[in-house]
């Protein structure tokens, strides 16, 4: 049995962070819509959910369970077979994605064994190209789902789409290669580690990000990334002013969820993606002679747990007073072990500061759908060809000159 | 039979049965995904000779690029069912012969340099991004600026092209 485990150790280690992965990933999704709910009703002065468990915390619960005990009705006349793949193929690409994703510069040492934090090995030597693989085969399930569905608003809906992604990928694709040029590499790991060194004015720590020499490049990435994942106010395939609820209208119950979910997830790529190549990734802002921010996880934690369980104690309900102290002692917890054991301490540092990073992202994305209003599709047409894809193509240029004029100088 | 050899003829009986299928799909769409296996099978194929530069833009500008656009045109004039005609009766015999000819050649090939075949995993350097934009913008680099200016000039052409009807 053991000699099994052993010569098999590397497949079960990997099928082993799958399964958490996906966990961690279905979950972040699911309060991603609470999240969501929450800001987007606060920023219109409404309180959103807050029936279902303490501050609508278990909404994201009851909206699974209803999508799984929801009737799901296939429409006369689809395609039967593509109308089934593309939800399938929606998903499987966007949970895929994520799989490239690297969380922390340390392994953990488990069993004599050095486990990185992510699925894929860190020296893939593809890491960004084989994401932009991935999301360009994503614009399937949305156009295909659109064709199937026998529906003239899907069919809209699908095309907006397609072309939608077509349009966007280029202006993705060229504002990264800046970031490129400078890491010489496609490694994400070796991205965020060329983002260490000293930045400008020879100062390290946040400096020498990415985000200041590539402002350009990072707000083209930015924009194009949100018309990719179609979300507001790029979210013309499923406008629900103009076409009902675009690529989706036929679609109920999980088929439905399915869609809802590689969104969600998308999302979460793209949050990642950014921080990593232009907000250095797991690398603390700070510099590393700065040993007291090393304590900043445990400062943001505590307070935080014992706000959770002060607010559950004053809660109305006893589902409340029950659920939120007993959230909040763990957090409280979590934050006193992080002080308590100096190795555990460093070795959060990395995944903490990438957290929240993408945690911020996922901010912004909100912020936006809550704020912006939704592009006319001319509009979007023009945006993305007149002035993204030429403000990427020069952002290519000047980089790649400022990096020669950096090669001959320093070789004088 | 070792693990890569496994995943050798699954993935090329993936592109295969995707081939076949596109000829045999009777709805452009079908077709069109039947093509995009293919494409993605090829790029699985690529990753298992250590060319993972080749694979990953085989995906993005085939799999990606090229196949949504061929799927949009579809969709765009929204191409129904193929009617089927009868076959043409010329079409049948020299048909059969090229079928034969391609297939004995492909055969000869494969005997012959099934040496060459063998040792063709080892090409990793050769494959890698480096070796790749070497060889393109240091010993190719006239051969590819011609290309790509050839390429530039048929986009313009499309662009007039597509701008004629409008005064």
């Amino acid at each position: 049995m053991s000699a099994i485990l052993s010569a098999n150790a590397e497949l079960i280690i990997t099928i082993v962070k799958i399964v958490l992965l996906l966990f961690i990933v279905l979950t972040v999704d699911a309060y991603l819509t609470w999240f969501e709910r929450k800001l987007v009703a606060h920023i219109q002065s409404r309180w959103g959910p807050h029936r279902v468990g303490p501050h609508g915390l278990l909404q994201p619960l009851a909206d699974g369970l209803k999508f799984l005990f929801k009737e799901d009705p296939t429409p006369a006349g689809v395609d039967k077979f593509v109308y089934f793949l593309a939800p399938l193929l929606a998903l499987a690409l966007a949970l895929t994605s994520i799989a490239i994703i690297p969380f922390g510069p340390e392994p953990l040492r488990l069993f004599g064994r050095e486990i990185y934090l992510g699925i894929a090995p860190p020296d893939l030597n593809i890491g960004i190209l084989a994401l932009f693989a991935i999301t360009a085969l994503g614009v399937y399930g949305v156009a295909l789902a659109g064709w199937s569905s026998n529906n003239k608003y899907s069919l809209l809906g699908g095309l907006r789409s397609s072309a939608q992604m077509i349009s966007y990928e280029l202006a993705l694709t060229m504002s990264v290669v800046g970031v490129l040029l400078i890491a010489g590499s496609f490694n994400l790991t070796k991205i965020i580690e060329a983002q260490a060194g000293p930045g400008i004015f020879g100062w390290h720590g946040i400096f020498g990000w990415n985000v200041w020499p590539q402002i350009l490049g990072f707000i083209c990435f930015f924009i194009a990334a949100i018309a990719e994942t179609n979300r507001a106010p790029f979210d013309l395939p499923e406008a629900e002013s103009e076409l009902v609820a675009g690529f989706h209208t036929e679609y109920a119950s999980f088929k439905f969820a399915m869609f809802f979910i590689a969104e969600y997830t998308s999302m979460t790529t793209i949050s990642c993606l950014c921080s990593i190549l232009f907000f250095g990734g797991w690398l603390s802002p700070f510099p590393a002679s700065w040993t007291w921010t090393h304590y900043l996880p445990s400062v943001i934690l505590l307070p935080f747990g014992l706000w959770v369980i002060w607010d559950g104690l004053r809660y109305e309900t006893i589902f409340g007073r029950v659920i939120l102290p007993v959230v909040g002692t763990a957090i409280t917890a979590l934050g006193a072990a992080f002080v308590l054991y100096p190795a555990v301490n460093e070795f959060i540092q990395g995944p903490f500061w990438l957290l929240s990073k993408i945690f911020v992202f996922l901010f912004i994305y909100v912020w936006m759908r809550g704020t912006l209003p939704r592009f006319r599709y001319d509009q979007l047409m023009a945006f993305g060809w007149k002035l993204l894809l030429p403000i990427s193509i020069v952002n290519v240029i000047v980089t790649s000159f400022v990096i020669l004029a950096k090669m001959q100088w320093s070789a004088k | 039979m070792t693990a890569s050899l496994v995943v050798f003829f699954a993935l090329a009986g993936l592109a295969v049965i995707g081939a076949v299928s596109l000829i045999l799909q009777k709805h452009p769409i079908h077709s069109a995904l039947s093509l995009i296996v293919v494409m993605v099978a090829l790029a699985g194929l690529y990753l298992l000779l250590g060319a993972e530069f080749v694979a990953a833009v085989q995906i993005i500008v085939y799999g990606g690029a090229i196949m949504v656009l061929f799927v949009f045109v579809i969709m765009l004039l929204n191409a129904g069912v193929e009617e089927h005609t009868n076959i043409s009766r010329l079409a049948g015999p020299p048909g059969l012969l090229l079928v034969v000819a391609l297939a004995g050649f492909i055969t000869a090939t494969i005997v012959r340099t099934t040496a060459g075949v063998q040792g063709s995993s080892q090409t990793g350097a050769m494959a890698s991004t480096s070796g790749i934009s070497n060889m393109l913008f240091r010993d190719f680099v006239y051969p590819f600026e011609l290309t790509s200016f050839l390429i530039l000039v048929a986009v313009m052409g499309a662009t007039v092209l597509a701008q004629r009807e409008k005064p």
